[in-house]
C-alpha cells in the first residue's frame, strides 16, 4: 500500500512551487496518501504488451503554410495583464539571484 | 407566450425573425431573471450586461433578420473561456485577486459572437474545473435550482444552473472527466461532451489537455444541435481539432431510430446505485424498446478502474498546466519576496486552494523519477483497454445508454473532508473521455428526495421534492449525431425536459 510521510509532502510541495504550512502538510499528507492508496488498484491489471495512449485523435504533426496572419491580441495588451510593473515594453520581475 | 427568457433556441428564434420581440427585450429579459434568482442559485460570477445590450440593441437598429439560429440568442459561458474585454477567472483566486481581463477571445466565444449571439458574462465552476460540485470555486457552491440545500454538480455548475433557472437561453461548459454531464443531470437540463478534437480548446483555461472538451448545455436537444453545428470544427489555433467534417446534427434529428441497437453496459448497474436512478434508466432503455430500437446486453469490463485511471493521467496534465500561474504575465501578486522562487512559492500557495494543490502534488509524484512507470505509465497502458472496451462494444451496438450519476444531486459538504468520495461521484463519467468519444445528460425522470436540511426552495407539502436524474448516452468516435439522433427520439416521447424548478418567486 503507497503512503506518504510529511517530508515527502514537503519535499512534492518544493518540486510544485508550493509552500505548505504545518497544517497543510499534515491535511495534504492524509488526503494524498488516501488518493494514492485509491489508485493503487491500477497495479492489479495486467499490462504486458499494452501500448500506453497519450492521445486520442490519432493526428500526427500538424502542419501549416508559414504566413503571416494577423495577431490576436497586442504586445502591449498582453504586457497589461501583468501584475508587475512594466519597464520599456517588459515585465519587471523580482530578482532570480535573490 | 412564455416568459421570454424560458424560451429554447428554436422558440426565441423565431420570435426574433417574425419581429415578435427584439433582441433587446430578450436580453433584458434574462438579465432580469439573472437579478431575480441568481442570489439563491449563485451561478452568475461575472456580469457583461452593458455591453450584451449595447449588441442586442445593435443587432435590433442594423435591421437584422435574426438569419442564423443563435443570432440574438443570449448566453452565459463558463468561467474559463477567455472573451475580449470581459474578466475571466477561472474562479480562482490566482487569477481573481487582480481580476484577469483577457485581451482576446477563445475560438467557441469568437465563433458565436461572429453568428451574433450574446454574451451575458461568465457562470461559476471548480476551480480551473477540478471538481465534481463547484464547491472548490473562489466564488462558493453553486446550488442546485431543484433544492438550494444541494450542489448544481461540477465543475461546470454555474453553466448547468443557470440553463435550468432560465437565467439564458443556453451555456457553455467544459468536460474532462464529467464536468458538463454530471452537473446536466443534477439540474435537469441537457449537455453534450463532443468526441475530443471535435471543439477547439483554443482560449480556454486548460485542465488535462489529453481530455478536456468544450459543449453546450441546452433545454433541449435540438438546441444542442443548433449549438454544437455554430462552435465545431477544425480550428488552426488547435491543432488537435481533426479535419473530420461537421454534419448537419439538425437534420439528423428525424425521430426515428427503428432497429438502432442499444447496449447496455453491466458495469454500470452496480451495488451503490440508487434505486430510483436504476428505474429510471431502465424504464428510459423501455421507451427506446418501444421505439423500435434493439437493448442489447454488453460488457465494457475496464469500467471499475476509469476513476483510478482519471486521477493519475488528470493530475500528472494538471501539473504542468498550472506551471503557468507564477505572478508573473497575469493573477495574483504578492509584495517584498525574498527571490524569484520565493516570489512563485508565495504566489502560488496563496492563490490556488486546496483542490488544485492536491492535484498538482499527486501529478508531480507521480511523474516523479521511479515513480513515472508505476502510476503515469500504466495509466496511460490502462486507458488504452479502456479505449478498447469501447471500440468493441461499438462494433454491436450504435449506442451505450447508463445512468449520469450514481444518485440525484447530493448535499452541499457531503464530501467535504473526503476527495476520494467526490472522485467517486464520476464513476460512470470517467471512462468515456480516455477513449475521447462523445456522450450526453438528458433529463430522464425525478427521484424524490427528503430535504438535506432546511426546506429547499421548491419544496412540497410533503417535505419531498423532485430532484431530476440524467440519462448518458455515448457513441462512437465522430459519432455526436448518432446520439443526438437517439436522444431528441427520446425527448419527441417523454415530457421530463419540460419540467422547470419552481425558483425566483420566493427569492430576492
Amino acid at each position: 500500500m503507497s503512503s506518504l510521510t510529511p517530508d515527502q509532502v514537503r519535499h512534492i510541495a518544493k518540486l510544485a512551487r508550493l509552500n505548505l504550512s504545518d497544517s497543510e502538510v499534515a491535511r495534504f499528507t492524509t488526503e494524498l496518501t488516501g488518493i494514492l492508496q485509491y489508485i493503487d488498484m491500477l497495479g492489479e491489471v495486467e499490462t504486458k504488451d499494452v501500448v500506453a495512449t497519450a492521445q486520442v485523435t490519432g493526428l500526427t504533426n500538424r502542419f501549416r503554410d508559414d504566413v503571416i496572419t494577423d495577431p490576436l491580441a497586442t504586445p502591449d495588451a498582453l504586457l497589461a495583464t501583468s501584475p508587475l510593473p512594466i519597464v520599456d515594453h517588459q515585465i519587471e520581475t523580482p530578482s532570480a539571484h535573490g | 407566450m412564455n416568459p421570454l427568457h424560458s424560451l429554447t433556441i428554436g422558440q426565441a428564434h423565431e420570435g426574433l425573425r417574425t419581429k415578435q420581440f427584439t433582441a433587446e427585450e430578450l436580453t433584458r429579459a434574462c438579465i432580469d431573471r439573472i437579478e431575480k434568482v441568481d442570489g439563491s442559485i449563485n451561478a452568475v460570477v461575472h456580469r457583461n450586461f452593458d455591453r450584451a445590450l449595447q449588441e442586442a440593441k445593435k443587432l435590433d437598429s442594423n435591421g437584422s433578420d435574426f438569419k442564423h439560429p443563435l443570432s440574438g440568442i443570449p448566453y452565459l459561458a463558463k468561467d474559463v473561456f477567455c472573451e475580449e474585454g470581459v474578466a475571466t477567472t477561472a474562479a480562482s483566486n490566482v487569477l481573481r485577486d487582480k481580476e484577469y481581463v483577457p485581451p482576446f477571445d477563445s475560438t467557441t466565444t469568437k465563433r458565436l459572437k461572429k453568428v451574433g449571439a450574446i454574451s451575458l458574462g461568465k457562470v461559476n465552476t471548480d476551480e480551473f474545473t477540478m471538481g465534481a460540485s463547484t464547491e472548490t470555486s473562489c466564488f462558493g457552491v453553486t446550488r442546485c435550482p431543484y433544492d438550494t440545500t444541494r450542489v448544481a454538480g461540477g465543475s461546470s455548475g454555474g453553466s448547468a444552473a443557470a440553463v435550468s433557472a432560465d437565467e439564458c437561453i443556453f451555456s457553455l461548459g467544459t468536460d474532462t472527466g464529467g464536468s458538463i454531464r454530471q452537473p446536466a443531470g443534477f439540474c435537469g437540463v441537457t449537455g453534450i461532451r463532443p468526441t475530443y478534437g471535435r471543439t477547439s480548446r483554443f482560449g480556454v483555461m486548460s485542465m488535462a489537455s489529453s481530455l478536456d472538451t468544450i459543449g453546450p448545455f441546452a433545454k433541449s436537444i435540438e438546441d444542442l444541435a443548433i449549438i454544437l453545428e455554430a462552435i465545431a470544427g477544425q480550428d488552426p489555433l488547435d491543432s488537435t481539432t481533426g479535419s473530420v467534417e461537421v454534419p448537419h446534427y439538425r437534420e439528423m434529428l428525424t425521430g426515428d431510430v427503428k432497429g438502432m441497437k442499444i447496449g447496455l453496459p453491466k458495469e454500470y448497474f452496480i451495488a451503490g446505485l440508487d434505486s430510483s436512478v436504476e428505474a429510471s434508466v431502465r424504464e428510459a432503455a423501455k421507451v427506446f424498446e418501444s421505439l423500435g430500437a434493439e437493448i442489447v446486453d454488453i460488457s465494457l469490463p475496464h469500467t471499475k478502474y476509469g476513476v483510478a485511471t482519471y486521477y493519475v493521467i488528470t493530475p500528472c496534465e494538471v501539473s504542468s498546466n498550472m506551471a503557468r500561474y507564477d505572478g508573473i504575465r497575469y493573477g495574483h501578486t504578492t509584495h517584498h519576496p525574498e527571490s524569484l522562487i520565493d516570489y512563485y512559492e508565495t504566489v502560488r500557495s496563496e492563490g490556488f486552494g486546496p483542490e488544485v494543490k492536491r492535484r498538482i502534488m499527486i501529478g508531480t509524484y507521480a511523474l516523479s523519477a521511479g515513480y513515472y512507470d508505476a502510476y503515469y505509465r500504466q495509466a496511460q497502458k490502462v486507458r488504452t483497454l479502456i479505449q478498447q472496451d469501447f471500440t468493441e462494444a461499438f462494433q454491436t451496438v450504435d449506442v451505450i445508454l447508463s445512468p449520469v450519476s450514481p444518485s440525484p444531486a447530493f448535499a452541499v459538504g457531503a464530501h467535504a473532508d473526503d476527495p476520494v468520495a467526490m472522485y467517486l461521484e464520476d464513476i460512470f463519467l470517467c471512462t468515456q473521455p480516455m477513449a475521447g468519444i462523445p456522450a450526453l445528460s438528458l433529463p430522464c425522470g425525478f427521484a424524490k428526495a427528503k430535504p438535506s436540511s432546511v426546506a429547499p426552495s421548491g419544496a412540497k407539502e410533503d417535505g419531498l421534492h423532485d430532484l431530476p436524474i440524467g440519462l448518458q448516452l455515448m457513441g462512437p468516435q465522430w459519432g455526436e449525431g448518432t446520439i443526438l439522433k437517439a436522444a431528441h427520439a427520446f425527448e419527441q416521447t417523454t415530457e421530463w425536459h419540460k419540467r422547470r424548478p419552481s425558483l425566483g418567486e420566493d427569492s430576492q
